[in-house]
């Protein structure tokens, strides 16, 4: 899919969930927005993306939440 | 032979919980304080006779037949008039009040056409009845002195005529018109024998008439009168079923001559409406019928082969086989469906449990996805469940009306009639929207404060009003501490005092002047009821969630949760979007907002369905479409829902629909999408199926079977066939057994059954062991999720911005005769008022570009063009133009982003960077749109002659 919308819609996430003073929290919500919204071909690619190398216009926010919870954005099925 | 009559007890009931105790033809009866002499006879039993008295409205007391005598008092005074006293003694029958009603009736014969036998209202007609009532044989003046026998008959409105020799000038339509529509478009004039109505000084329909049908309803006489009645003749029997066009969930009685609906009359006992209908779903329900419907299943290879009619079978076979290709080449996840909001519970049940258990993904989507999920998803994170927290009866008890991205004298317009009434009974209205609608100031309404903001500042608005509350100290702290989750509060409370948040510093931000934001926001924390009714303009956007939240947050600031008169209300689009978010067709929920990724949920499906289920959320919409562009998804079931013309940034859309290798299109015309199709089904309305429609306020309301199906299977029996072919039977025999199903498996409906909802009327969800009876109002005492969770919402300004090219904003909304894509309204006389999309423009903005009213104009954004009439019009502000998407070929979509909802993808229709010129062209778009429908058409078996 579309590398570039992925990486917008992502950072509009990160943009809500910025707001939360903990750091910790807010890295979870994002990716725990992903995980509960984004179905699976769509965390693959963008996990794919991001291990291009880069952050290709990533937020800061996004980019830990894909370091920090990896394991988790992996899909189980399909 | 059918009576239509319903029992009408003259004058409207009274609440109050003192009683008076009276006696009436001797007969001892106990009734509300406030209630008339006559609706305490027709409790008692006894009808008096009556003609400009109905209790749908107020009394008048203009006719003089409903006399009585009252022991000890003098005359003969009005029944409907005069209140109910403690222990009077009232005779409803003697000879002299017989002579009275006989005179005063011989008055009113002697003015009126004698034609009885050949007028349509015979048998149905009020002043017939009382004639008969009161005894009437003769007149003894003659029919030959001064009369009103030659007035001309006004036939101007497409639905119902108004022929002034029949009236009687009893007023019930004028004080229909003001009392339960609030339009005001009907005048007595004149005095005495030389009065007459009027809809102003033109006919209806140049008048300010919004054709609800009130006076038609009311009207004692064939004055007014529908014209399918003159046609058709009198109905022979009626069933009682509900409106399929928006989310107020009108209750009608179709009424029939055999198959053929002659005249849908709006139910007096439908909790939703109380009688009360608007031009919709009264009058153009004709499409139902129309020579366009889709009779027979086509399909086709490719989008260049000519259709071919075939059978059932062979349709559902081929659609069936393509499926079992598509995923055996592309894998599980290369198909997908989408339910509709017009479809019932049922259906849109069957067709996410088709997609979960036969395709074996959650690959299921609705078109609520473009229109109210981020209200699943906002109330949902703050309240705890994703509804509406009233009924519309709420309205009634409200102080002030926060009315926010909503226009619902258009779009909602029997529940815009309820609020008026309560607006014009002094509650306080604050609107919050770009355009100044309709009711910012109309006849008796008047908001208190517009707060006129630029497209995209919603959140900015409301965090405004919010800080003032708090920096002001108005907040409900009691309430506050009692029922929401301190800690949440306390971070929210902190970012909201920021001075960013201040309406000064956001001034330039939101277009609005900081005095009147803190004007209104001291306003509506003042009042103890407050609530907040808003529509599309909040979710439509790229911060729709976070609207919604910022509602709800200010809600519960200002303790407006849990009782009648305040709370969060969505105003729901289509009929059934909030069943169709209920019956689980988002990707990632199953029925009852439950995630997918849940596996006791799972487990619970999984068993009664028969086969494992996925765990993971599948694609919405959007997605869809940009996994079709990437190739990977191939095959999609639509079931009664245009994507292409109702989903933005058009030329995208179709390109994902080239992309795909099958389209199975499941809807009773052959609309857009069908152009991309190979497997055309044909959809039933809602007069040929049985089934349910959850409204706006949760309110579960059936909706019968008036007729078979046109092309002989309705939408549920057509999804149970590709289920079966896809190897996956289902077995129910009537969509009472799927409604049993739902009930057992979700329990928010746990209490809801047929049988019930035949002795309720109606049910709001939740309904079970708790609330047996269902829920009108939600969050009582406590929030569903526990403690209300204020959420931080910070302001983040759309992507979308105006630049040198693209100075102006576009916003996009619809009218009252049209819904939606207009395939229905389109195909019914609703036309007269509304044949073609226009933009509306500022006068200011007009000028600077030479543009003249009425002429036809380039409209371009970033993403594509088309051309549309100009209209010129002070009810935009400078900088914003505005247009509807009601017809496929004005390409409204062509220029909308593919912007979404930062949650769940809803397209931000409201917000796109436009310019207009003059002297447009029809755009290379809107030629090759015009040239595809050629090709398209000629593609289409021909049609008989
Ligand atoms: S049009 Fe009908 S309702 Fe109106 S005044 Fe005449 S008779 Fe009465
Ligand atoms: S149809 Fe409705 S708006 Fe029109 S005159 Fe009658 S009551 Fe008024
Ligand atoms: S208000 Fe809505 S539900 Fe009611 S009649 Fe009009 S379109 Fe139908
Ligand atoms: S019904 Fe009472 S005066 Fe007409």
């Amino acid at each position: 899919m579309d590398g570039s919308k992925l990486v917008k819609m992502a950072n509009q996430i990160a943009a809500f969930f910025a707001a939360e003073q903990d750091r910790k929290v807010a890295v979870e919500n994002v990716a725990g927005h992903l995980k509960r919204f984004w179905d699976p071909r769509m965390r693959r690619e963008f996990l794919a993306l991001f291990d291009t190398g880069g952050d290709h216009g990533m937020s800061e926010l996004v980019v830990a939440a894909l370091k920090t919870h990896r394991a988790t954005l992996e899909p189980t099925s399909q | 032979m059918y009576s239509n009559k319903v029992l009408d007890n003259g004058t409207p009931a009274r609440t109050s919980t003192k009683t008076v105790a009276l006696q009436i033809d001797g007969v001892q009866i106990t009734v509300p304080e406030g209630t008339s002499v006559m609706r305490a006879a027709t409790d008692a039993g006894v009808k008096v006779p009556k003609l400009c008295a109905t209790d749908s409205l107020e009394a008048f007391g203009s006719c003089r037949l409903c006399l009585v005598e009252i022991e000890g008092r003098r005359g003969y005074p009005a029944s409907c008039t005069t209140p109910c006293e403690p222990g009077m003694k009232v005779k409803t029958q003697s000879k002299k009040l017989a002579t009275l009603r006989r005179s005063t009736m011989e008055l009113y014969i002697s003015d009126h056409p004698l034609d009885c036998l050949t007028c349509p209202a015979n048998g149905n007609c009020e002043l017939q009845d009382m004639a008969g009532v009161v005894g009437l044989r003769d007149v003894r003046y003659g029919y030959d002195g001064e009369n009103h026998l030659q007035a001309e008959k006004d036939t101007s409105n497409p639905y119902f005529t108004f022929d002034p020799t029949k009236c009687i000038v009893c007023s019930r339509c004028v004080r229909a018109c003001e009392e339960i529509q609030g339009t005001f478009a009907l005048t007595v004039e004149g005095r005495g024998f030389g009065s007459k109505i009027a809809p102003g000084p033109t006919d209806f329909l140049s008048s300010e008439c919004v054709s609800c049908g009130a006076c038609v309803q009311a009207c004692p006489t064939a004055t007014l009168m529908e014209k399918t009645i003159a046609d058709a003749g009198q109905p022979d029997h009626s069933v009682v079923t509900t409106c399929a066009y928006c989310g107020v969930g009108c209750s009608f009685r179709a009424e029939m001559k055999g198959n053929e609906v002659v005249r849908m009359v709006p139910n007096k006992d439908g909790k939703a409406n109380h009688g009360h209908s608007c031009v919709k779903g009264r009058f153009a329900w004709g499409y139902a019928t129309h020579p366009d419907r889709v009779k027979k299943p086509m399909i086709r290879r490719q989008i260049t082969d000519p259709w071919r009619e075939v059978s059932w079978e062979e349709a559902i076979g081929y659609a069936a086989s393509e499926i079992k290709r598509i995923q055996a080449k592309y894998g599980r996840g290369s198909v997908g469906g989408i339910t509709s909001s017009r479809c019932t519970n049922e259906e849109t049940y069957l067709v996410q449990k088709l997609v979960r258990a036969a395709f074996g993904n959650n690959n299921v989507d609705t078109c609520a996805r473009v229109c109210h999920s981020p209200t699943g998803y906002g109330l949902r994170q703050t309240l705890g469940e994703s509804a509406g927290t009233q009924d519309f009866d709420s309205v009634d008890e409200t102080d002030c009306v926060i009315l926010i991205g909503a226009n619902p004298t258009d779009g909602h317009p029997v529940f815009a009639s309820r609020m008026k009434q309560r607006l014009r009974q002094g509650a306080g209205l604050i609107v919050i929207d770009p355009r100044r609608i309709d009711i910012v100031r109309m006849p008796h309404v008047e908001a208190n404060f517009h707060l006129q903001l630029k497209p995209g500042a919603n959140v900015a608005v409301l965090n405004a009003i919010a800080h003032v509350i708090a920096t002001e100290n108005l907040a409900k702290l009691d309430y506050i501490t009692a029922r929401c989750d301190l800690a949440e509060f306390a971070k929210w409370d902190a970012f909201i005092r920021l001075p960013k948040n201040s309406p000064e510093a956001l001034e330039a931000e939101t277009g609005v002047p900081a005095v009147q934001i803190r004007g209104a926001a001291r306003l509506f924390a003042s009042v103890p009821n407050g609530s907040i009714y808003y529509g599309l303009g909040v979710t439509e956007h790229s911060q729709g969630s976070t609207t919604v939240m910022a509602i709800a947050n200010l809600a519960m600031l200002t303790g407006n949760l849990g009782r009648k008169g305040v709370g969060v209300n969505p105003l729901r689009g289509q009929n059934n979007v909030q069943g169709s978010c209920d019956m689980g067709s988002f990707p990632h929920e199953f029925p009852g907002y439950r995630h997918v990724s849940d596996p006791t949920v799972r487990e619970l499906f999984s068993t009664s369905w028969g086969v494992p289920l996925d765990g993971e959320p599948g694609l919405r919409i959007p997605n869809m479409f940009d996994a079709a562009i990437d190739g990977s998804f191939k095959a999609l079931y639509v079931q009664g829902e245009d994507i292409a013309q109702s989903d933005p940034d058009t030329k995208h859309v179709l390109r994902a629909l080239e992309a795909m290798e099958c389209i199975i299109v499941q809807d009773i015309f052959f609309n857009e999408t069908a152009k991309y199709a190979h497997v055309i089904l044909p959809g039933s309305s809602f007069l040929e199926k049985d089934g349910t429609f959850t409204n706006a306020e949760r309110r579960i309301s059936r909706v019968r079977k008036v007729m078979p199906p046109l092309a002989g299977l309705a939408d549920w029996e057509a999804t149970m066939a590709f289920a079966k072919a896809l190897g996956y039977p289902m077995h129910y025999t009537h969509p009472e057994q799927i409604m049993a199903e739902i009930a057992s498996l979700t329990p928010t409906f746990a209490g809801v059954s047929y049988d019930k909802i035949e002795r309720l009327g109606s049910i709001q969800w939740p309904c079970n062991d708790k609330a047996p009876n269902g829920t009108p109002v939600m969050h009582e005492g406590q929030f569903v999720r526990g403690k209300g969770r204020f959420m931080v919402t910070e302001y983040i300004a759309t992507e979308e911005r105006t630049s040198r090219r693209f100075p102006l904003i576009l916003t996009t909304g619809r009218i009252l005769s049209q819904y939606n894509v207009g395939a229905q309204t389109r195909r019914t006389q609703n036309a007269t008022w509304h044949d073609a999309d226009v933009l509306e423009i500022h006068p200011h903005d007009a000028e600077q570009r030479g543009i003249k009213d009425g002429e036809f104009v380039a409209l371009q954004s970033r993403k594509g063009d088309t051309a549309l009439r100009a209209v010129v019009t002070e009810r935009m502000q400078p900088g914003v133009v505005y247009t509807t998407f009601h017809h496929p070929e004005s390409g409204a979509n062509v220029v909308t982003t593919e912007n979404s909802d930062w949650a769940t993808n809803c397209p931000e229709y409201k917000v796109t960077a436009v310019q207009v010129t003059p002297n447009g062209k029809p755009s290379k778009w809107q030629q090759e749109f015009a040239s595809f429908e050629g090709v398209q058409d000629s593609l289409l078996p021909k049609k008989d002659a």
